[in-house]
């Protein structure tokens, strides 16, 4: 079901064995009970996993971990170094014009020509000189999508993205976020409460409980798909009733 | 800012006048804001002009303007003038750059917090211009006193706000800054000195504030050119409309530099939605 090995290998290896995370044995914790408690399990190179969880299930802290904002015992965990971040805010500086805050940090000659195109892709090019402030919110999370784009990340982290969204630009978001992984093919880690949203995307679905994954479960269900269809739904009841809800 | 409305006179009701030129409609509030201060200068000139008020008391706007005229074509009053601002330009720019050299220092890292902070906090609670007397025993009666004052009191507000600012820069933006590889030095240049130009601003208008203030203060303990020389020695000899002179350029001198921050503000602030909303856009 998982791709985790037996022995786990060093980091070419697994690069060539297609695997582009790995995680072995990471614990996190905050002067309390374990936020992550010894999780083992890997992302193969495109794949898209999304990992659900209630609030305090630690999917957030393992989410910061893989981006490197937390720092974790190197032998824990082993992630590609072009990745790339997208929060639930979009977190575009406020004083730079979209474009700017599209190529900040992007150290390659054609910066501009790959930012442009980038910004083409969420189609936003009517909106690069704007300035963030005065974009609403599903133009500015697409700005912030297009900033994790252009970096051609291996890994691209997805910590609830839509969440602040309302409904119908939400949906559009999502087949974006479809979209753009079809044609870029990152591995992909969407963190999301939403079941709907992670049965939309995924390959795979993981749900975290207390630090550790309660469930891994791949999804065989073709592409696009669709709320009303069976097995949807059974697999939507599986999962609400692994976060202790229960749908009737 | 935008101007009070009435509840009785909502915006709509100004803006929906039906073939106004884009021109003259950007104009007529300030003309509305100005009928107040030409009442006043009526009133003022006819209570003097009908001798309810006495000349030596309250100079007529018309006599303060002809003062005005002859101290301006003697190039008295030009003189006078640049002897102030020189005072208050070499004041101002020590003090905000050493006021922004501190702010940096303590800001950016904890070492120079621990260094820096807790002594300016002290100094600070020390009104400047109780350091009169000792500016003159130790720097006399010339130029040095004047503008240390100056620097002194214009460094705090520039070195408080500024430090605040960079204190305040979002977290988040930082942590998006280094997951989009920014190395540190970046970060503080696209991210954190940016998120803190706002704070500096403030600092500066509080600063050209307090400059003008102290050059008053300063300027009338023994100074022989500057416009506080100027009403010093109109007091001496009765003058009351050289005095009101005097008033109405300190008032023009900081209303020239508030603007001049204005400007600075809609310059490099022009990505906040209140510049904006001012801009049009």
């Amino acid at each position: 079901m998982n791709m985790m090995s037996e022995v786990i290998p060093e980091a070419d290896t697994l690069a060539d064995q297609g695997i582009a995370v790995a995680v072995r044995g990471l614990t996190r914790a905050f002067g309390g009970p374990n936020v992550l408690d010894d999780l083992h399990f890997s992302i193969a190179e495109g794949e898209f996993v999304a990992l659900l969880g209630r609030s305090g299930s630690g999917k957030s802290t393992l989410l910061r971990t893989l981006a490197g904002l937390d720092a974790a015992p190197p032998e824990t965990l082993v992630v590609p170094s072009a990745r790339a971040v997208v929060f639930q805010e979009p977190r575009l500086l406020p004083w730079k014009r979209v474009l700017a805050n599209v190529t900040l940090g992007l150290r390659v000659p054609d910066a501009r020509e790959k930012a442009l195109e980038a910004l083409a892709e969420v189609e936003l090019t009517q909106r690069v000189n704007a300035w963030p402030l005065t974009l609403s919110g599903g133009e500015a999370q697409r700005a912030a999508l297009a900033r994790a784009l252009v970096r051609e990340p291996k890994l691209l982290l997805l910590d609830e993205p839509f969440a602040a969204l309302d409904a119908l630009t939400r949906m559009r978001m999502q087949t974006l976020v479809g979209d753009l992984w079809r044609a870029h093919r990152p591995a992909v880690l969407l963190v999301t409460h939403d079941v709907d949203e992670a049965l939309l995307l995924a390959d795979r679905v993981m749900v975290l409980k207390e630090g550790k994954i309660a469930i891994d479960m791949d999804v065989r269900l073709d592409r696009p798909r669709r709320h009303a269809d069976a097995q949807f739904n059974r697999l939507r009841g599986e999962l609400l009733a692994a976060l202790g809800v229960h749908a009737d | 800012m935008s101007g009070i409305f009435l509840p009785g006179y909502p915006a709509a009701a100004a803006q929906a006048k039906p073939v106004a030129p884009a021109k003259a409609r950007r104009w007529l509030p300030s003309l509305r804001r100005a009928y107040t201060p030409v009442l006043i200068l009526i009133i003022w000139q006819a209570l003097v002009a009908t001798g309810l008020v006495s000349p030596q008391t309250l100079p007529a706007p018309s006599a303060i303007a002809i003062s005005a005229w002859q101290l301006a074509v003697t190039g008295q009053l030009l003189t006078n003038i640049l002897v102030s601002l020189q005072r208050v330009a070499v004041g101002l720019a020590i003090g905000v750059s050493v006021g922004t050299a501190l702010a940096l220092v303590a800001g950016l890292s904890r070492l120079g917090e621990d260094a820096v902070d807790a002594t300016v906090q002290m100094v600070r609670t020390l009104p400047h211009l109780a350091l009169i007397p000792l500016m003159i025993m130790w720097f006399g009666i010339g130029e040095t006193p004047k503008i240390t004052l100056i620097a002194l009191g214009s460094m705090f507000p520039i070195y408080l706000n500024l430090f605040a600012g960079i204190r305040g820069a979002d977290r988040k933006l930082r942590e998006a800054a280094s997951t989009m590889g920014l190395s540190q030095a970046e970060t503080i240049l696209h991210v954190v000195l940016p998120a803190a130009l706002p704070g500096f601003l403030v600092g500066l208008r509080q600063a050209f504030g307090i400059a003008w203030i102290t050059l008053v203060v300063a300027e009338q303990i023994n100074a022989s050119a500057g416009i506080g020389y100027l009403v010093m020695n109109a007091r001496d000899f009765l003058r009351t409309d050289i005095i009101f002179v005097g008033l109405a350029i300190y008032a023009l001198l900081g209303l020239l530099t508030d603007q001049s921050v204005r400007f600075l503000e809609r310059r490099f602030l022009a990505w906040r939605p209140s510049v904006l909303r001012e801009a049009g856009r």
